[in-house]
Formats: structure tokens, sequence, C-alpha cells
């Protein structure tokens, strides 16, 4: 550190913690251009692709839909619109296998394309955005259906809207795609070098003319020079950088890659913007420039096929909704069986039940991993401690701690180790002698706890509303034994007056009656107190 | 196409690094220390070493097979065990009682705790505390290095029937008409007679000692060998020599006549073989950087104030026992910061 430490701040890397060093295997795809996947049969687009709110659908089945045709709006401020990504007709909404770990089905719209690939009527470009009203801009971006596509997917309006108090003061690109195998950023890159800084543009001005940093790593040089290239073509070379970052898993991590750039660190449970930074993939930007300068909704993106099991990996341009089997097919099918069939990189991607599972914004790899590339761990030893997954881990925590606590269903004990600040980059179990799935054990682990405070949250309701029901009950009594009082008074005010023997009669059955319903009451109470 | 049904999460790759290469490559590292043991003390010596490993070995099979978990044999943990129990041992110490040590230690020190990775102490030292306790007169009978005939020979003791008082070996030792032998080893001249041996005999281990420990120069290289493929933590093994060197650094210049040299506590004993091979066992040492840096320091001085101060001669296994036994504590105490929080104070913590 104390080397770089004299130069200026501009040129200055800053290291984060641990990470590792794994082949990296993108010769293996990244040597033939992006192809044009052709438009497929059938369409199979999941009506949620993004972190947020399911989209409503906008369209019935057996209507005839245009390509970039509006299928899904967006559902909420944090949600993402769906667009036809080719004509034809819309056969059926309906649950199909989706893109999860789960391997569960969600509700998609099954398009019969007709071939013809005829466009919609879309909105006109906005080149001169600079004079328009940010609100404006980004209503376009959220129209788009533009996500992130990086792979969390979340909605890149909500990013780009990050509130009035909240300063941005740097904005990243990220293109550093550390993961091993894909390549799809790379390209872009080196093939749409100025749309990504087109979008940059537009997202500088959205946020009100930030910095502008981007990532990439150093064992990509032509998408270096690419983009290099077409900044100095730009205008944006006052407030923009593009510096290449030391090859190592996982700086393309978002709070990796900010305090690569920045030397700065996302306070814990918190969003970067905190700390004045939005972190943006090339993707995005790219998808983010088609939308405002093209008009065009986010309809498909490049996908990395490749694998030593796949004949010829490349990178495919692809319809949304396009099935997997289809891309593996339009590469040369396999040339071995692979053993494990992931969708995104090896390191946190998951694994693919069904290869007919159709391709949705944040797929950015299909990887096709033979017996060589990935035997099996055989079973998990006992942790021997040995300290190698906390040396990796980039969020420095103990993850052997983690482990033995996750193991043990400690719960509260595994949120003393920082378990949400795991970022489950997968380097722990990567480094595991033992092969523990660790990464797994943090998974249940969150769920656990959320499901826990879910229980909470239910158990503090019912708690609540059982006290409510007490003050009523208690509320209730007292009436009653004030107008007991009331009625006694008055009996013993007018004492002498006719037929007050049968009045005496009814208050009698009155009093009885009410007596049985005390008891009522109280063992009601007894009971709903036993079951609290 | 069929598909294998069987999925697993991410990371998918190909595993770098195994429990049992890491075993193995500890191993390997041990085995030029065995045969220098074996150059120095002869056949007693590869005997000693053979019945340690191999008691070990049964005792982690036999129960590996009662728990039913299926054999963890193959992982070359025990393995290091049986040799590092036998290096501890001093040459001429009877089968029996290595074997009843080397029982003791795989029984009680780790398969009782759930076996690899469970224990809490190092399973070797577990061995030779209980046979420093229960055999005090065999663990302390010294015999000369490089003793003549040594290869065609055993020592008078080696072969002790089970359950008998082992013969002495003093008639024997005189009958090798060795000039300068004491009877003692250097650590016992230093601590009693104030003699210190010269450094290179000490380093070298021309001395007397147990089997394994008087190569110090040779222990430092094979430890070194092995952190430098990442196979032990650095940290401890230096921190364990500094923290004795430092310790024992200002009652050597407070009076050079009484006290030893620094040099001269690092090459005497167990200390570099405790310090490189059994202070740095994984399982038993914290899993901070910072924590093994203070179990280090720990193990190393507490080293030196048994010898100084203590009634034992040697104090490297009670200490490292004892680190052992305040490794989890330290552990929690040396928390590392986290990414994204600026000071580990009780308000930052919270969200």
């Amino acid at each position: 550190m104390a080397a770089t430490h004299s130069l200026p701040s501009r040129e200055r890397l800053w290291k984060f913690h641990g990470g590792i060093h794994v082949p990296d295997e993108k010769s293996l795809s990244n040597t033939r251009p992006v192809e044009v996947m052709p438009v497929p049969g059938r369409l199979v687009i999941p009506l949620q692709q993004h972190i947020g709110a399911t989209a409503r659908p906008a369209v019935k089945v057996g209507e005839q839909v245009l390509k970039g045709q509006l299928l899904a709006q967006a559902e909420g401020y944090v949600s993402a619109s769906i667009h036809a990504s080719s004509s034809g007709t819309l056969v059926a909404i309906e649950p199909h296998p989706v893109p999860h770990p789960s391997g569960l089905s969600a509700l998609c719209a099954v398009i019969e394309t007709d071939g013809e690939d005829t466009w919609a009527e879309l909105p006109e470009p906005m080149t001169h955005y600079a004079q328009l009203d940010a609100s404006e801009i980004r209503e376009r971006i959220r129209w788009a259906g533009v996500v992130g596509l990086g792979g969390a997917s979340f909605p890149t309006s909500v990013k780009l809207n990050p509130g009035p108090d909240q300063r941005i003061r740097t904005l990243i690109l990220n293109g550093a795609e550390c993961e091993p195998y894909i390549t799809c950023d790379d390209l872009l890159m080196r093939e749409r070098a100025g749309d990504i800084l087109a979008g940059a543009r537009i997202m500088h001005h959205l946020l009100d003319g930030p910095r502008i940093l981007i990532g990439i790593e150093d064992n990509k040089p032509e998408a270096i020079d690419a983009m290099r290239f077409a900044l100095a073509e730009t205008d944006m070379r006052g407030y923009t950088e593009i510096r290449a970052i030391p090859t190592l898993y996982p700086s393309g991590g978002e709070k990796q890659l900010i305090r690569i750039l920045t030397g700065e660190e996302v306070p814990t449970h918190a969003i970067p913007a905190r700390i004045g930074v939005v972190c943006q993939n090339v993707g995005s930007a790219a998808a983010v420039a088609d939308a405002v300068l093209e008009g065009r909704p986010l309809i498909s993106r490049i996908v990395t096929v490749t694998g030593r099991a796949i004949v010829e990996p490349r990178n495919l341009e692809v319809r949304i909704g396009t099935p997997v089997s289809d891309l593996i097919a339009h590469c040369g099918g396999y040339r071995e069986r692979p053993r494990k069939l992931v969708s995104g990189g090896p390191m946190m991607g998951f694994e693919i039940a069904h290869p007919e599972i159709p391709v949705t914004k944040p797929t950015n790899c299909v990887l096709a991993l033979t017996e060589t590339e990935a035997p099996d761990p055989g079973p998990a030893l006992a942790c021997i401690r040995c300290g190698r997954c906390a040396e990796v881990c980039p969020a420095k925590l103990l993850p052997q701690q983690l482990y033995w606590h996750a193991r043990a269903k400690d719960l509260d004990r595994v949120q003393d180790y920082n378990l949400f600040d795991c970022i489950e980059c997968g380097c722990c179990a990567q480094v595991c002698p033992s092969h523990i799935p660790l990464v797994q054990y943090y998974r249940y682990a969150k769920n656990e706890v959320w499901a826990r405070e879910e229980e909470k949250r239910k158990a503090e309701l019912a708690r609540a509303r059982h006290e409510a029901k007490q003050v009523r009950l208690e509320r209730q009594e007292r009436e009653r034994k004030a107008r007991l009082r009331q009625k006694k008074e008055s009996l013993e005010a007018g004492p002498a007056r006719s037929g007050s023997d049968q009045d005496a009669k009814k208050a009698a059955i009155e009093a009885a009656k009410q007596r049985a319903a005390a008891k009522k009451a109280a063992a009601a109470k007894a009971e709903e107190t036993d079951d609290a | 196409m069929p598909r294998p049904i069987e999925i697993r999460t991410s990371p998918h790759l190909k595993r770098a690094i195994s429990v049992d290469r890491i075993m193995r490559n500890v191993v390997f590292a041990l085995l030029p220390i065995c045969a220098f043991a074996v150059f120095q003390f002869g056949l007693s010596a590869l005997l000693l070493l053979l019945t340690t490993t191999g008691v070990a070995i049964a005792t982690e099979w036999f129960f590996s097979r009662m728990s039913e978990r299926g054999s963890t044999v193959s992982d070359w943990s025990v393995v290091i065990t049986g040799i590092l129990l036998g290096l501890t041992l001093p040459p001429g110490f009877p089968l029996w009682m290595a074997a009843v040590a080397a029982f003791v230690g795989v029984a009680l020190g780790k398969a009782f705790f759930g076996g690899l990775g469970y224990n809490v102490m190092n399973p070797a030292l577990v061995g030779r505390a209980f046979v420093q306790a229960a055999f005090p007169v065999a663990i302390t009978t010294w015999t000369p290095a490089f003793a003549p005939g040594r290869f065609v020979e055993l020592i008078p003791s080696t072969l002790t029937m089970p359950f008998m008082r082992p013969e002495p070996v003093a008639d024997w030792v005189a009958g090798l008409n060795l000039d300068a032998w004491t009877g003692a080893t250097p650590l016992a001249l230093q601590k009693f007679q104030h003699i210190e041996v010269p450094l290179l005999d000490n380093a070298l281990g021309l001395v007397a000692g147990s089997s394994g420990e008087t190569a110090s120069l040779l222990i430092l290289a094979c430890g070194l060998w092995l952190a430098f493929r990442r196979m032990l933590d650095w940290r401890i093994p230096l921190s364990v020599m500094a923290g004795a060197a430092l310790t024992a650094l200002p009652f050597w210049l407070m009076d050079g006549n009484l006290y030893p040299t620094p040099w001269f506590v690092l090459c005497s004993g167990g200390l570099m073989l405790g310090a490189w091979f059994m202070a740095s066992d994984m399982v038993a040492s914290p899993v901070t950087a910072r924590g093994a840096v203070i179990y280090g320091v720990f193990i190393g001085s507490l080293t030196v104030f048994i010898r100084l101060f203590g009634g034992l001669v040697e104090g490297i296994m009670y200490a490292i026992l004892l680190g052992n036994a305040v490794g989890p504590l330290i552990s929690s105490w040396t928390q590392p910061r986290i990414y994204g929080v600026v000071k580990k104070t009780r308000e930052s913590s919270q969200p």
C-alpha cells in the first residue's frame, strides 16, 4: 500500500480483504463475436424477473402481440415491466419452471412466435434528454423494464433515484466480471462501448453530475482498450475514468468494487447511496441507452454459453424467454454429458433442474461443466478450523464460526458473527479442505432468521390483540358492575312500589344470567390465556 | 437428455485442496525429523515411532467403527498424532507405555470429543501428559545420542514387559564408555548446574533429549517448508518463538550466569517441535489472525516461566495444553473488524 500511496488519487486503487484466484476460463468463450440467436418457436417470459413485486399482466390470452409490446405492467415502486421479445400469439399465462435456485414454477407469458419479428410502435427517442426533467427520463427507464443485469436484477430506475437528501458523488460502472467463465460483459464492452458510455452519460445527468469510475478487471485488455477508445470520442472525459483493476474474485461484488475504486466501505446494513455511491452494471448502462435514446425496451441480452461440455462456447444475443436448451443446441450441443448445468457463474450460479427454463433478464451465463471441471467433492468432513475461509472472506467474516453456529441453529450467535454481511460469494466454500458447503449453511441460517422474525412479528400481533381483548373484557365488566349498582340504587330508592315482587324476581333472574355470562367469559379468558 | 438429479449449491468448481492432502503434507514434513531421530537414537527410536503410530491408527479405527461413522483413518490426521507422540517421548521409553500413551491420546484426546475437528487439545500431548503423570521416572530417563551399536541393539528399557518396572539404563550406559555423558538433557544441565551446552550441538541435535525434539534447525526447516506451502499458520510458531525469546531476554540480561540465553531457550527441549508442529495444530488453536499471535506468545512465554521457575525442567507441553484451553476465549476476543464497520463499538454494531 505504501508504494501506491504516493500516486495521485485518481490513479490509486485500494484492496479488499481476501478474495481468491480461480482459473478464469474466459478464453473458452471470448474469442468469437456475439451472435444473434434466431427467434425461437416459443417464448416463455416470466412475469417476475426482478427484485420486487410481480408485474401485472397487461394483455389477454389469445391476443396478437408485437415485439416490444408491454406484456405486464410494473406493480408498485420496486418492480419492472415485462415486454414481448418477438411478435406472435399469446397462447397462455400459466406457471412454468423459471430460473430460480428452488427449481419451482412461476407465472409466465407463453408466446407462439410468427417469425415476422414485427416491432410494436415504440415511444419517441429522447435524444435531447439533457433538457428533460429527471423524473421523465426515469419513467422511460422504468417503462423499458431495465433492471441490474449483473445478476441481482434490482430495478435500475429505483437505483437512479437516490432521493433529494442523498448527494451521489460517484457513479461506478461495474465491468469487472470477476466470475470465471462468464464473458458477456467483456464482449459487450468490446462491441458496444459507445452505448455503455451513452448510458453512463444519461445516468450522470439523472444523478446530478457525479464523477464516473468504470472498473474492469485487467484480464480483459481488449475491453479496456475498446472502452478507452470510445471514451476518447465523447465529451465525458472530464468526469470519467476507466480503471483496470487486478483480477481477483470477487472484485466485481458491489461492495468490493466500491472499496477498490474509492477506498470507502459501504456501512454494514446500508446501501452504497449512504456513502454517495451508485453502482451499475455495464449491461444496465447499455440498456438505459437503448431505452432513452432509441425508445427500445429491454427484451434481449447477451448470454455466455460456455463450459467444457459445450461444443462451441460463445456469447449469444438472446431474446428474453428463449429456452436454455435452444441456446445449448445453437452452440453445437454437448461435447460430453455435463455433470452440472448452471445458470450464472461457477462461484455463485445455481444448478438448473430443467434445461427448458427460459433466459431471463439476469441470466448472464449458461454453464455446462464436465466431470473434470466440477467433480463430486464427496461427503463433507468435519471442519478442522484451518482458517483458510477467514483468510479469503471479502467481508472479513469468520466463516467457520458462522458455520459452527448455523449448524447448531444458534440464530442469535450466528447474527453476532455478522451473518447478514455475508455476500455468498463462495470463496470460503471453494477453499474449504473439508469440502463443507458453507454457503448453503449461511443461506439456510438467513432463511431461518427471516422466518423467525416473521414468526415474532405474528406473535407480537397476537399479543397486541389479546391485550386489547383483555382491556375490552375488563371495561365490559366494569360497565356491568356499574349498571348493577345503579339498578340496586334505584331499587333501594323505591322499595315501596307495587309489583316490586315481580321486579325483584326479574332482577334475580337477570343477576343469575349475568353471573353465568361472567363465568363463561372467565372460562373463555382462562382458555385464551392457556392458549397464549 | 437425462440429468443427474443431485443439485448442489454454489460454488460448483473443483475444490483446491482437501483435508487429507494437508495432513499428508504434515506427515511428509515430519518424515525427515523421524529419520534423524532414528539416525540419532537407533532401533529403539524406530520401534517407538512405529508403536505410537500403529496404536494411534488402531485406536482411531476402533473408535470410528464404534461410532458407525465409517473409518476416519484415511484423513491421515491420526498418523500425525502417532508420529508426534513418538517424537516427544524419550528414545528408550518402554514400548508398552508408549502404546498406552497413544491409546489415551487418541481415545481421550480426540475420539471422545467426536473425532477430528472437535478435539479441544492436541491429542498427542494429551497422551504424553497422561504418561508423564503415570510413569514419571520412565519419561525422564534419558539415553545418550549417537550411542555406538544403536542400530544393532535396543536400549534395555525399550522392551520392558507391560506393568513391569523398566530395567534401569544406567549400567547399560556405563557400559558404553561415553566420557561426556552426565545423564541429563541440556535443559536439566542448564537448570540445575547452569551449564549451557554449545549452541551448535543444541541446534543440530547432537544432544540427549526426546527422540525427535533435539534437531532444532531441522525442525525449523521442515516447519518452514510447510508454512511456505501454506499448510500451517506461520503466525503461531513465529509468535511462540518470539514469546519465548522475549520472555527469556530480560532474565538473561539480569543474570547471565543463572539464566539461559534466548537462543538456548529456542534451541533446547521441545520448543521448536512444539512451536512448529503442535501449537500450530489447526483444530486446537484460535481461528483469528490476531488470536493466533496472542496464543503463540502466551505459549512461548509460559514455557519459559515453567522452565525457569517451575518444578519441571521442560514446560512446552503444559504451555501448549493450556494454550489450547484458552484458545476459544482468545478467538472470541479477537474478532476481526468486518467490512463496513468503522469501529467495533456498541453503537455501530446496531443496525
